[in-house]
């Protein structure tokens, strides 16, 4: 066997090749299986990362059936309230590059909360049935109001109200909500003037 | 000697102390108007309590403590409340922030006081009550409630009690100069706080080596008693509350845990004062000590001031020269904030205005690309790694951020005051906080959104089916009642026709009178008017700028108002017939 | 006054970047003051092309990168690449080799990778590295040390060695020679002792070659006088130098014709000190923590030693650097220090756990 094999430098090439190949490629198969780490099914995960605005504009109706479709290969760029972080952190779970804001769902803009003018608000409840987290307070013929904190700017409620008597209006944030913006880096300015950085010092 | 070790990291600056204590603590002369804003400690503003128009005695509550991290606000002299508004405060972002203006009457007159000398006798609950009442916070710069921390700790066994006299930040030597001159009450302070604790084993007073004449004065004082002095070398940021405990005791605190958790408690020695204050003389907190210092002052000295005093008034009478000064800081050069205005009030919390000259703080030069010299880890106390967290935090990766255990920075500033490259690396980090807390609480409010519309759903579903249990329900009697009595049904005909009928009938019998109906009809005239309008003037817009497909939908919109208008008048002039 | 919004603290200690610079090139002066003596003009002259090339790079980047060119030269980075790579190449190889090798190094390893700081792998190394492998005659014409000239021959005059350098003119024989590490890559069958009989390269030295053991003598003092002077710590250069001195205890056999050389030897010769102070201490390529240098430093000095018992070139100090670079950001992941208030230290890539 051995003088066949010393004979034969090509077999015994192919042998060794062929028997590491099968050791080491057995090897990973049993490790792939035996140290499996279990995860979350795709979907559940995705839609953890999806704002739960519900808002329809990616055009399903609300959050969890698209992320159903992400997972079966939708694209990922279809979320306005999520913005960019949102299609970077699905990108980075789903290990694909990250598109920018597809403009045809929306443009990624400032944080709203719905607002009822009481004055003309007529009880109608055809807010309260369209808003996907019953952020609406109210019965038919009786007042209907905003629970803020649970509005999610999602604005399906503006459509459907007969008197027009809904207001998106931008949250604005007082001293307690404010921090830090990060550093201009200076370094990094592309255009900078000839004399440079001085002006406007850290 | 008691044995100390020494924490990793820090920096030595130059102190710059000698300066503000040439004099002892000087008094102002009292300002016309003070401002108390409703947040000078950690946690929620207080609420007002009194109105605009009000009057109001020196040590009157003006704001009681509000939900269950707060404390209450008291006026610091007689007067009466002018306004209680926005106000700009002493604040990073230079906004304003609520607050309540008392003008003085110069007369300064005392409330009654109610004072419990025999605090030996008092219960630790009311010891508590008391001090909570009086509005003590920390006043080493953190400002959280003296009273709430201690009753954190009443449910633990602390085996120790620290008084933090360290001071370690430069230029400030307000700690400094009180224990200079009112050692005596600090030690009764601290023996309040003692009792309420419950007697801890070990009290011990952290000072740094820089403060020989503070030493003697507490060693005069706690002669015979079982306090302990104890010094340590000059370092900063050894004042930090864990690098203290650290030094003091070897013990680290665990991240995420309070020193009450391993049997510690830790207060600053003017926070002892105020305590003293509070209980044996009944003065709730209206005044504290603040260094006045800088080469922009003509004076550099500590005072008594009243909280609420403007700093411009503060400025005003030691000479400050606003041309001199590169930048006003509330605080220490290590952790202070810049002042926007110098029409900010002093607060509880406010150890220090330094009123730097160019030489002395001169304009940041821009920052240079980091080259990873390492410096910043060499003095991190924290023993962290500054570098990576500011690659980190410029990538804006949380994850990185986190795992190089970002929220465990105290912000001292030693990194960035020794990069050699200028980099602001403790800005970096804030905002990289702010960033996560804020994509934390989105992630909270997105799961409590997603709690909702689930419920919806099964809401929904739920009176889906009980209508369709409902109408099988009435469609089975129905028959059965057929079943019944076919000649009943046969009777009356059709069934069908007959109950269509018959309802028909009770519709019109129901009907409103003719003028009830033409006024709703023209209601709902108005109102799809009204929508016709606002959708044509949002076909002119979309026509525009929109795209195509926003401009079918928006006409499909108007063609939809258009025929609710044609309908409802068509309806209108029927019923007018 | 600027009423401003800045962030804490205000104020810096005094120490800039730019002076940590100056401070290094610096400490390369007594190394570059024995080495004139030893070789020659070849290195100054080296060094002046080198430099010149270097700035020149940098400023045609920068202008291409629309940056502010006076802000970024003040930095001395360039400088401190070009003194390196001046003292790394052999002394009057040709000009053009120089700026070959300096122009790659600004242009390619450091701007390309976004300027100061960005930069993976040591500027100068990979020049060096890059020379070597482009040119190989050209790098390894070494000169014979002064001392051991023939009676008859000399150094080139100034002028002369400006037109070797330039007009591609050759040298008189007798000045080019080997190297100590050359002798022993090339001289395999021989005893250590025959090596240090038969050459002048030894017999007529202190400790380990004529020339070089002085200049890194000169490289040692320059470097502890950095360390002094804080700017960088301990444990990169000594845990490279300890694992050299190590490995080449471990293999030295009493100086059969086997072993690569003493540890005195190794200490001592080639790039060893250079190495060691200046360029494992570039704190831009190596690792970040403490611990992590240890392991970086202790990485390089192995790869030293192997390379250069039993790898195909005499001196390793380029190549075993550069493959450090690459480990670094590894050996990064797995020695982020325990934080206060912390159990153990995590791996860099350490999840949080979810609530």
């Amino acid at each position: 066997m051995i003088t066949l094999l010393t004979e034969n430098t090509m077999l015994a090439a192919l042998l060794a090749l062929v028997g590491l190949g099968t050791l080491f490629g057995g090897l990973l198969g049993y490790a792939a299986e035996r140290f499996k780490v279990g995860s979350d099914p795709i979907v559940q995960q995705l839609d953890e990362l999806l704002p739960q605005t519900q808002c329809g504009q990616c055009g399903f109706p609300g959050c969890r059936p698209y992320a159903q479709s992400i997972a079966d290969g939708d694209a990922i760029n279809k979320c306005p309230p999520g913005g960019q972080s949102t299609i970077n952190a699905i990108a980075n779970l789903l290990d694909i590059s990250a598109p920018s804001l597809d403009e045809e769902h929306g443009e990624e803009e400032i944080r709203t909360i719905a607002y009822i003018r009481e004055d003309e608000c007529i009880g109608c409840t055809k807010c309260i049935q369209a808003c996907p987290v019953d952020a609406i307070l109210g019965a038919a013929k009786l007042m209907h109001t905003v629970i803020t904190e649970e509005c999610t700017g999602c604005d399906l409620c503006v459509e459907p109200c007969p008197v027009d008597c809904i207001d998106m209006l931008p949250v604005v944030k007082n001293i307690n909500q404010w921090q830090w913006s990060a550093p201009a880096n200076h370094a990094d300015l592309i255009a900078t003037t000839a004399s440079g950085i001085h002006e406007d010092a850290a | 000697m008691r044995r100390i070790w020494n924490a990793p990291g820090g920096i030595h600056p130059p102190d710059n102390k000698a300066q503000s204590l040439i004099s002892g603590i000087g008094h102002l002369p009292l300002p016309e108007k003070l401002i108390l804003p409703l947040t000078q400690h950690v946690g929620t503003a207080a609420k007002t309590c009194v109105l605009v128009g009000e009057k109001v005695l020196k040590g009157q509550k003006l704001a009681s403590a509000n939900a269950s991290i707060s404390a209450p606000i008291h006026a610091p002299s007689s007067g009466w409340v002018t306004a209680i508004e926005e106000r700009p405060v002493a604040h990073p972002s230079g906004m304003s922030a609520p607050c309540i203006e008392i003008t003085c009457d110069g007369e300064d007159r005392w409330i009654e006081r109610v004072s419990y000398p025999d605090y030996q006798q008092a219960s630790a609950l009311q010891l508590r009550n008391l001090i909570a009442n009086a509005g003590v916070t920390g006043l080493g710069g953190a400002g959280f409630p003296s009273a709430i921390k201690l009753d954190g700790a009443a449910k633990k066994h602390i085996d120790t009690l620290i008084i933090n006299a360290t001071e370690c930040e430069p230029y400030i030597t307000a700690d400094d100069i009180l224990i200079r001159e009112r050692a005596d009450q600090i030690i009764q302070g601290i023996d309040i706080i003692s009792h309420l604790l419950g007697r801890p084993k070990t009290i011990l007073i952290g000072v740094e080596n820089n403060k020989p004449e503070a030493i003697a004065a507490l060693n005069l004082y706690c002669h015979g008693t079982n306090i302990e002095v104890v010094t340590f070398p000059t370092k900063y940021p050894s004042g930090g509350e864990k690098q203290l405990i650290y030094i003091l005791t070897g013990k680290e605190l665990p991240s995420g845990q309070l020193p009450a958790d391993i049997g510690i408690v830790c207060l600053n020695s003017g926070t002892a004062f105020a305590i003293k204050r509070a209980v044996i003389d009944g003065e709730p907190l209206i005044s504290r000590i603040t260094t006045l210092t800088g080469e922009a002052c003509g004076i550099n000295r500590n005072y008594e001031v009243l909280i609420g005093t403007p700093v411009s008034h503060l400025l005003r009478q030691n000479d400050f020269d606003q041309d001199l000064c590169s930048r006003l800081i509330m605080g220490g050069p290590m952790m202070g904030m810049s002042l926007a205005s110098s029409e900010v009030p002093l607060i509880k919390t406010s150890t220090c205005i330094l009123a730097p000259s160019h030489t002395e703080i001169p304009d940041d030069d821009p920052a240079q690309a980091c080259i990873r010299c390492g410096l910043c880890s060499e003095v991190c106390p924290a023993s962290l790694l500054p570098q990576q967290l500011y690659w980190y935090s410029r990538a804006k990766d949380h994850e990185r951020l986190q795992s190089h255990n970002l929220f465990d920075c105290i912000e001292c500033g030693a990194c960035s005051y020794v990069c050699p490259s200028n980099i602001p690396l403790v800005q970096y980090y804030r905002s990289s906080k702010g960033d996560i807390s804020n994509s934390l609480a989105d992630k909270a409010t997105a799961a409590v959104a997603r709690e909702r519309f689930e419920f919806r759903q099964v809401r929904l579903e739920k009176a889906d089916n009980a209508r369709e249990y409902k109408r099988e329900a009435r469609r089975l009697s129905t028959e059965q009642a057929k079943l019944a009595s076919p000649s009943a049904v046969q009777s009356t005909g059709s069934s069908a026709a007959d109950i269509i009928k018959a309802a028909q009938l009770r519709g019109i019998t129901k009907q409103a009178s003719p003028e009830q109906q033409r006024a709703k009809l023209e209601r709902t005239l108005l109102a799809a008017q009204m929508r016709l309008d606002e959708a044509e003037q949002r076909l002119l817009q979309v026509t525009n700028k929109g795209s195509a497909d926003q401009q079918t939908q928006q006409l499909a919109s108007v063609e939809a108002a258009k025929r609710k208008v044609e309908q409802t008048t068509q309806r209108l002039t029927e019923v007018s017939h | 006054m600027a009423f401003k919004q800045v962030s804490s603290p205000h104020g810096h200690a005094r120490q800039k970047t730019s002076e940590i610079m100056q401070l290094v090139v610096l400490a390369t002066v007594p190394g570059m003051l024995v080495l004139t003596y030893q070789f020659g003009w070849g290195l100054l002259i080296n060094l002046v092309i080198a430099t010149l090339s270097a700035i020149f790079a940098e400023t045609l980047i920068l202008k291409l990168r629309n940056r502010p060119i006076k802000f970024y030269l003040r930095d001395y980075s360039a400088v401190v690449t070009a003194v390196l790579l001046a003292l790394a190449l052999p002394p009057l190889a040709p000009w053009w080799l120089v700026v070959v090798a300096t122009v790659f190094s600004i242009v390619i390893a450091k701007q390309l990778y976004g300027g100061l700081g960005s930069n993976p792998f040591n500027p100068a190394m990979v020049g060096y590295v890059v020379a070597l492998i482009s040119f190989p005659i050209e790098m390894t014409t070494w000169i014979t040390p002064i001392s051991l000239l023939a009676a008859d021959v000399s150094h080139p005059a100034l002028l002369e060695s400006l037109s070797i350098v330039f007009a591609g003119n050759s040298p008189v024989d007798g000045v080019t020679g080997a190297t100590p590490l050359d002798l022993f890559k090339h001289n395999d069958g021989l005893l250590v002792d025959q090596i240090y009989q038969n050459n002048t390269l030894f017999s007529r030295a202190s400790f380990a070659g004529v020339g070089w053991e002085w200049a890194n003598v000169a490289f040692l003092i320059g470097g502890l006088a950095l360390l002094k002077a804080r700017i960088f710590t301990w444990h990169g250069p000594i845990a490279m130098l300890g694992t050299l001195a190590l490995m080449s205890m471990l293999f030295w056999d009493g100086g059969s014709s086997n072993s690569p050389g003493s540890p005195i030897m190794h200490l001592f010769s080639g790039a060893s000190m250079l190495g060691a102070f200046f360029i494992v201490t570039d704190p831009v390529s190596s690792a970040v923590s403490n611990r992590g240098r240890l392991i970086y430093g202790a990485l390089i000095g192995l790869l030293v030693y192997v390379i250069r018992a039993w790898g195909s070139y005499p001196d390793a100090v380029a190549f075993a650097v550069l493959l450090g670079n690459f480990a670094a950001p590894f050996i990064d992941n797995y020695t982020v220090p325990r934080t206060y208030g912390h159990d153990q230290s995590r791996s860099a890539t350490a999840k949080e756990k979810s609530e």
